[in-house]
Formats: structure tokens, sequence, C-alpha cells
């Protein structure tokens, strides 16, 4: 149930601008890798890409190639829709749909794609996809509740539930504690080292105990100044990152000393 | 490589075509709905430009001997209405946005909103029966008193359905609409500038003089242009308050009244036949043509707002 | 504000006991002088009424507030200054303001209710007006005729523009949106009896000039219609969060299914708001529907043929065919007013509650 992902040269472009430069790289199944880098390098952006989230945005778009086990994500006869069946993604804020339950909201990449499930079904994956998210514990009891109404931190994990529902090989998750309070911050990073059992992971976070906590290798990128692209400086170990990184600049933005 | 510089267009289902055409269509509509109605006002107006007496019983001379007086009627009308409302409309506004206890300002707003939604014939019924005859001694007061004054000038109307109780009747149905949107623009006034204006000491007034109103200034204007093409193309009020004889005269208290397009238009159409039913339609394409100049007006104002502001 | 400028004397009177009270009227102060204005204006009139003729509210509430506002300014302007007096002058009048436009709006409710009352009974319900003349009859045939157009424009209406506003906000790009944005604005402001003359004139072409039908009445309504609904549930659907649409697609749902499961229900209280409040708007439309589909005494369920009346239209032609007696013509206009003026109010503040209570809470 996970997937190799291989990028191979990749520009992402917003109209004419040049957002993110050159970037190849390739992610083991069963791991947890990390973006780190500061605001606007573009490590956000090139996450899109990976499940054509980016054509959300008017006039992204990317050349180059992203494959998931050996397949262009970019080939002309893809529909991204289905790319993103197989390639999940959690935000930065948490965004329960407001009109569902709880369970409507672990179930809506399967209704709202209209399938027809079986109720025992149905409350089946409810059920795996909250124990999955740790989140079934806390909710059991008020399934048909709003969405909207748990704490921030439970609003995240049940995006995580609702995204594993549709059974994705890979996870994409934007800065999903940002948003969230130490507390909820930790249950998340809990619940990653769990999911990389299953899933391929790849997380974007600002914050770099968290990168070196849970992830297994450590992408950083950076910018030359504004206006300039996004780029992919170096790749490694995460322990390598953080501890012996080739770059001056990764030393830099690691030890804090960035400027 | 087999990279595509062009962007890559995403395959679309068949359920995305068909959604997303049919949204195109309905938007096209619009364009449809517009266009037929500039062309079949044009082609109907055609007959009417080139007639004379002989060929409509309703004109005298000519087409624009016609109209002029109705365009007359129709802006002096709708003018006299914003000149009344105007002032008003922004003391309420200021009212409700500044003045009014916080509790009470919403249900307030609501209360003035509900004039809006009062239907004009409502307002025609209500200007003739309760209106006409209360303002009627006052006309006679004014014009004994201060007929020297030229709009003041006798001989007073003994029933009061003169052109100043039409543009009141107006004035009544364009406040919610002027009202509400100073009001709206009034609250988005930066609270750090009202703030700012009463750290300094100033009283109620002159914060408002000093942060409300010039941030409010465009709104007002454009709620006072959107309020004027509202009054010019209302009918019915006007069409049943107005005891209109067809003149051109400045005064407001007489027997002696212009009518406006609108009016006019409801009046004769029931019973127009043949090439009068031409002229009417074509004074109405003057009143769509008024209305749309005033209407362009406004969005350009609130567009010109939208560049200084430096609100997104 | 005939006053001499005297300096804000130093208190005399009483012990300051708080020097931020010090030059500063009491806090009751504008409700004893607007009490004072009231008795003076009362009493002034009271003596005229004496001499003769009957006493004049509406003149002395109108005496009172003049003498109000030049009172308290005078009286702040000498204890707390022009800046101060100026200040309470323009709340006098920002209040006063207020008051004045509550009066149509009193006098109006007042109005309609009381003679509209005259004939709210069961055989205005009941009866048209067919074979009727004088008193008696009433306007199920106008009732009828409301229902089926406003009914009929509602369908034309709704459907074009919705999918319009789902057009500009999900789908449109460069020209023909801005296009079609600035078309609505053009038609938002067609003044209602263009839109009857347009109905009017494309069916004279269909069915030869003169003639006046229900489907024609409706085209007319839908024209004024369709911008209204457009514009605000254009503002519904941009209030829905980017995040929720982004959320959709992350779990493989097509964008057209995004937009009908996950858009259109969450934007859903927003939008019937706005429908309900622009029904609301053209049912009281008049003077479309006396071009486009005339009036006639008589129950006609046919949009397509002959002519169909409508209450506004029927609270027109009742106050300007007036028979004999003249009384049960108005009457019958009043009581239909009533009845237009409860629907109008009806359909307002189900689409306000339906805004208060189906809005969905984002939880943030």
């Amino acid at each position: 149930m996970s997937k190799r992902i291989e990028v191979k040269d990749l520009n992402v472009y917003y109209s004419k601008f040049l957002a993110v430069e050159g970037v190849s790289l390739e992610i083991e199944p069963r791991s947890v890798t990390a973006f780190i880098g500061p605001s606007g390098c573009g490590k956000s952006t090139f996450l899109r890409t990976l499940n054509r989230m980016h054509e959300v945005i008017p006039g992204a778009r990317v050349e180059g190639e992203v494959l998931i086990d050996g397949n262009n994500l970019y080939d002309p006869e893809v529909d991204p829709v289905l790319v993103r069946r197989q390639v999940g993604m959690v935000f930065q804020r948490p965004n329960p749909f407001p009109t569902m339950s709880i369970k409507e909201n672990v179930l809506a990449g399967v209704k709202l794609n209209n399938k027809r499930i079986s109720r025992s079904d149905a409350d089946d994956l409810v059920e795996k996809s909250l124990q999955g998210a740790n989140l079934w514990n806390e909710v059991k009891d008020r399934l048909d509740r709003p969405g909207s109404g748990l704490s921030g931190g439970q609003q995240q994990r049940l995006c995580i539930a609702r995204a594993i529902a549709v059974s994705p090989e890979v996870i994409l998750m934007d800065e999903p504690c940002s948003a969230l309070d130490p507390i909820s911050t930790l249950a998340i990073e809990d619940l990653i080292e769990e999911l990389k059992q299953e899933y391929t992971i790849v997380i974007v976070t600002h914050n770099m105990q968290q990168a070196s906590r849970v992830s297994d290798k450590t992408a950083f990128f950076n910018i030359a100044g504004t206006g300039k692209p996004g780029k992919l400086i170096e790749y490694d170990e995460t322990t390598t990152i953080f501890s012996n990184p080739s770059e001056k600049a990764t030393e830099d933005y690691v030890s804090g000393r960035f400027g | 490589m087999t990279t595509a510089a062009a962007p890559i267009r995403a395959k679309q289902r068949p359920g995305d075509r068909v959604f997303s055409k049919s949204a195109v269509f309905a938007g096209s509509m619009i364009l449809v709905t517009l266009a037929a109605v500039a062309t079949f006002l044009i082609v109907q107006s055609i007959p009417a430009l080139f007639a004379d007496s002989e060929d409509a019983s309703i004109l005298d001379t000519n087409f624009w001997a016609y109209v002029g007086p109705l365009v007359f009627g129709t802006i002096w009308a709708a003018a006299l209405a914003l000149l009344i409302a105007l002032p008003i409309s922004i003391g309420i506004a200021l009212f409700i946005s500044h003045y009014a206890p916080r509790r009470l300002a919403s249900a307030l707003g609501y209360i003035v909103d509900l004039l809006a939604a009062v239907p004009s014939v409502v307002f025609g019924l209500w200007g003739i029966g309760v209106l006409a005859p209360a303002v009627q001694p006052v006309y006679s007061w004014l014009v004994d008193n201060l007929g020297w004054f030229p709009l003041f000038a006798g001989p007073v109307s003994g029933t009061g359905r003169t052109i100043l109780t039409a543009a009141l009747v107006l004035a009544v149905m364009i406040i919610p609409i002027i009202t509400a949107i100073s009001r709206e623009v009034f609250l988005q006034t930066p609270v750090l500038h009202e703030e700012a204006a009463l750290a300094l000491g100033a009283t109620r007034w002159e914060m408002i003089r000093t942060a409300v109103l010039p941030f409010g200034r465009p709104g007002i204007i454009s709620a006072a242009v959107l309020g004027l093409g509202r009054a010019l193309g209302e009918t019915m009020a006007v069409a049943m308050v107005l005891s209109a004889t067809g003149a051109v005269t400045f005064q407001l208290l007489t027997s002696v009244n212009p009518s406006t397009i609108a009016a006019n238009i409801a009046l004769s159409f029931p019973e127009a036949y043949g090439i009068n039913v031409n002229v009417l339609i074509a004074t109405g394409l003057i009143l769509f043509i008024v209305t749309f100049a005033v209407n362009a007006i406004a969005r350009w104002i609130v567009a010109r707002r939208a560049e200084f502001s430096g609100a997104n | 504000m005939t006053t001499t400028i005297t300096p804000p004397e130093p208190k005399t009177s009483s012990p300051i006991s708080n020097s931020l009270t010090a030059g500063k009227l009491p806090n009751q102060a504008p409700w004893m002088v607007l009490g004072a204005s009231l008795l003076v204006s009362a009493a002034l009139f009271g003596m005229l009424a004496l001499t003769g003729g009957e006493f004049d509210w509406a003149g002395m509430f109108v005496v009172a507030a003049l003498v109000y506002v030049v009172t308290i300014t005078t009286v702040s302007r000498v204890v707390e200054g022009p800046r101060k007096a100026m200040d309470r002058f323009v709340t006098a009048l920002v209040t006063g303001a207020f008051i004045v436009a509550m009066i149509p709006l009193v006098s109006l409710t007042i109005t309609v209710v009381t003679f509209g009352l005259n004939r709210f009974d069961v055989e205005f319900f009941t009866y048209s007006m067919r074979n009727i003349t004088g008193e008696g009859g009433g306007a199920v045939h106008a009732i009828v005729g409301t229902l089926l157009m406003t009914g009929t424009a509602a369908l034309i209406s709704i459907p074009i523009g919705l999918m319009t506003s789902i057009y500009l906000v999900e789908y449109g790009r460069g020209r023909l949106a801005r296009g079609i944005t600035f078309l609505v604005d053009v038609m938002t402001g067609i003044p209602s009896i263009v839109a009857g003359l347009f109905a009017y004139a494309l069916f004279a072409i269909f069915w030869g000039p003169g003639t006046r039908t229900g489907i024609a009445g409706a085209v007319a309504l839908a024209v004024l219609m369709i911008p209204v609904v457009v514009r605000s549930s254009e503002e519904m659907l941009r209030l829905v969060p980017v995040e929720l649409r982004e959320a959709a697609y992350a779990l493989g749902v097509p964008k057209w299914l995004t937009i009908v499961k996950v858009v259109l229900p969450t934007s859903i209280a927003g939008i019937t708001t706005g429908i309900m409040l622009s029904i609301a708007r053209v049912i009281g439309e008049t003077a479309p529907l006396l071009i486009a589909a005339g009036f006639t005494n008589s129950l006609n369920y046919d949009m397509t043929e002959g002519r169909m009346s409508s209450l506004p239209v029927f609270v027109y032609t009742q106050y300007a065919n007036q028979g004999n007696p003249p009384e049960a013509y108005l009457d019958r206009a009043w009581a239909a007013a009533l009845t237009l003026i409860l629907i109008v109010m009806a359909l307002n503040l189900i689409a306000r509650l339906v805004a208060r209570f189906f809005a969905p809470k984002y939880g943030r």
C-alpha cells in the first residue's frame, strides 16, 4: 500500500514566474520525508506538484516528471482526479467539511465520489480510519455531531482519517501542525510515526525539531532572494542533515544561523 | 524527457464537461438576454423616432418634442428626491453605525431595510391617500408666506399631488437603499483611525468628521448615484401620486407638473395602439440609456475607490 | 445658536467632587431639555388651539424638536464649550434623521393595516372580480396570477442565476467572465418598466402586437430577478473557504462533484436567503406586469393564453378604475396591498431565519 516517488528535474511556474527550479529526488516507500526551508522557498509549492494540487491555483504549471512507481503523473492521459485518490493530502489548517458530521467527514472521499457503500462497510471504514488517526476513542460516542465542533488537534486528526479512508498510497502533509498547540502537535507526530508502517509520508514543516523527530530523510530547500526560484539544496538522511550537512547553507539554517 | 512546456491540460471527465458547459451556457444567457433587450428596444423604437403627429396620435409635433419634457420631469423628480433623501440617509446610517446602542443597531438596520421591501404600488396608494392630503396645508402655507421664492410660486395645488409630493415618495423609497450602502461603508471604517481620533480627545462628531466621513465619502457618492438610478426608473409611485400635465416647470407646489418617462409609459401603455406603442417604447429606451449612464458613473466611482483604498 | 460666545464658566454651584465631571452637563440633561421643549411647544400649540382650531400634533412635535436642538446646543455651548456643543447638535440631527425616516414607515404600516382590514375577509380570498361591480368580490385571481408568474420567473431565474454565479466563481477567467460581471451590473440597473417593455416586444413578435400573457409577465420578472440572484449567490459562493475545495480535490473528487457536494451545501443557506429576497423584490413589481401581462377580472391558470392579473396590478387597477361606490374599490385596493405586504414580509422574515439558523459554522 505504499509507493516510491521519483522526481526528475522539475520546474514549477506561476504563469511566467519560475517558483521552483530543477528539483530531482527519490522518496522511498514506507518512510517519512521532511521538507524544510525558509518561507517562500517553494517547498509547499513543490509538495503540491506531487499530487497535482497546484493545478487548483490559476496559472500554475510544471515542467519535468514525477513518477509514482514508474508511472508519470504528468502524462497527458493521466486524470489528476485519479492521482489525488492515490496521493492524499493534509493541509495547514484543519478543514473538515462544516456541513458534515464526523462520520460523514471520514466517508467524504467515498461519498463525494458517488460510490455506493453498504452500511456495515461504512461503519467499519469509519472505525478503521478513525483508529488509524488515533481519534476513535475520543469521538466514538459522537460520530453524528458536526466535525467543526472538535478541537483544532482533533479536527486535524479527523482530516487525516478522512485522507486515509480513501486508502491512498502516499500522504502529503503541508505544515499539518502549524495551527496546533504543542500537545496536539505531539499527538500528530505520534500518529505520523504509526502511519509510516503503511504509507509513504511527505511532510512540509517549519519546525526543525519536528523534522528531526519524525522524518527519516530531510530535504532542505532555499531561495537565493526574492524573485529568484526556490531550489533543492540538500537531500539526505535526517541525522546527516542535522548533524553533518555537506552544504554551508544547510548548516546555517539548521543551526539557526540563517541570515 | 517528455517535458511539455505548455500547461498540461487536465483530462476532463464527462460530468465535469457537462457541468462547466452548462455554467458557461447560463452565463452566456445573460449576454443573450441583455443583447435581446437592447435589440428589441432599438428595433421597436426606430419607427417612433421619425414619426409625426399624423402617424402617432399622442405626438404633437415630433418625437423629440414629446420626450423632452418627460426627460426633464424624470431628472427633476429624481434629483429632488435625492436632495431630500441623501442628508436623511447619511443621518440614519450614522445613527445606526455610530450612535445607536450596539444591541439595537442591527434591529434598527432591519427596520430601515423593511422600508425597501414595501412594493412601490403600496407607496403610491399611501402617497395619494395619506401623504398628499397631509402636506397640502403645508404647501398652502408655503405659497402664502414664501410665494416670492420662485420654486414655491402659486397657485397652490388643491390636491397636494405635485412634483414635490412625488419626490417625497421617491425619497422615502430610496432612503433605505442609500442608508444600507452608507451604513456598510461607515461600519468598515478602520477601527484604528477611529480610536486614533478618540485617543486625541476628539468628541464623537469630531471623530466622525475626521475618520468616518472621509473614509466613507466615495461609498456615499456611489450610494447616492445608485439611489438616483432607482428614482429615475421608479414607475408606479410616481404614476399614482403625480397629477401631471406634461409642462416643463420648476415650480414645486402648483397643479402644473411635468411627468416622468416611466410614469407616462405606465399610464399610456394600456390604451396605446399602432405607432403610439413604438413611441412609448422609444421613451423607454431613452430611460434605459439615462439609467445606464447613471449606473456607469456609480460603478466608475466604486472602482476608483477600490483602487485608492488599498484594500483588496 | 444665537448665543454670545462666553468661555465656559468655572463651576460655581455644586461642590466639585470629581474634577473629571467639571464643566460637563449631567447625564440626564438632554432628557430634561427634551421634556422642557415638549412642554413649551405643547403650551404654545395649546394656546393656539384655544384661540381657534384643533390641536396640531404634527406642528407641536416639529416645534418641540426645533426648540430642543436650539436649547441643547446653546446650553452646551455655555457650559461645555463650542466643541461639545457641536457634538450635541450633530447627535440631535442624526437622531432626528432616524426619527424622520420612521414616520413614513409607521404611517404606512398603520394606514395599510387599518384600511386593509376592512376587506381582509374570506370573500376576498375566495372570489375573483368576475362579473362584480361595486361591493364584494375578491382578489383570488390576482393572487393566483402573482403566484404563477412569480413562480415561473423563479423557475427561469434560479437555474440561470445560480449557474452563472457558479461560472463566475468557479470557472470564470478572462474576458467572458469580466464581460458577464459587467453585464450583470447593467442588468441590475434596468428600470422595471423597461423590462416590461422588453417582454411585451418579445412576445408581440410571436403572438402579434397587443398580446399580453402570463408568460410575458414572468419573463419580465425574470429579467429583473436574474441579476439579483447572480449577485447574491456569487457573494455567498465566494465566502466558501478555498480550503474546503482543496480538501475535496485532495480526496480525488472531481471539480463538478466538489461544487455540487461541498461548495453548494456549504453556501446553501446564504443562497436560499438571496433567492427569497429576490423573490420578495419582484413579487411587488407592478409596472412590468401591467405592461406585459395586463389585467383581467377573471381567474386564469393558463400562462400562455390571455391576460393574467397579479396582486400589485390589482391594487393599481382597483385604485385607478374606481367604480361606484368608490369605497368598495379602495377597500379592495388596500386589502390587496395588505396581502402583498404580508407576503413580502413573510418572505423577508423566512429568508433571515434561514440565514440565521442554517448557516454552517466553521468552528474557527
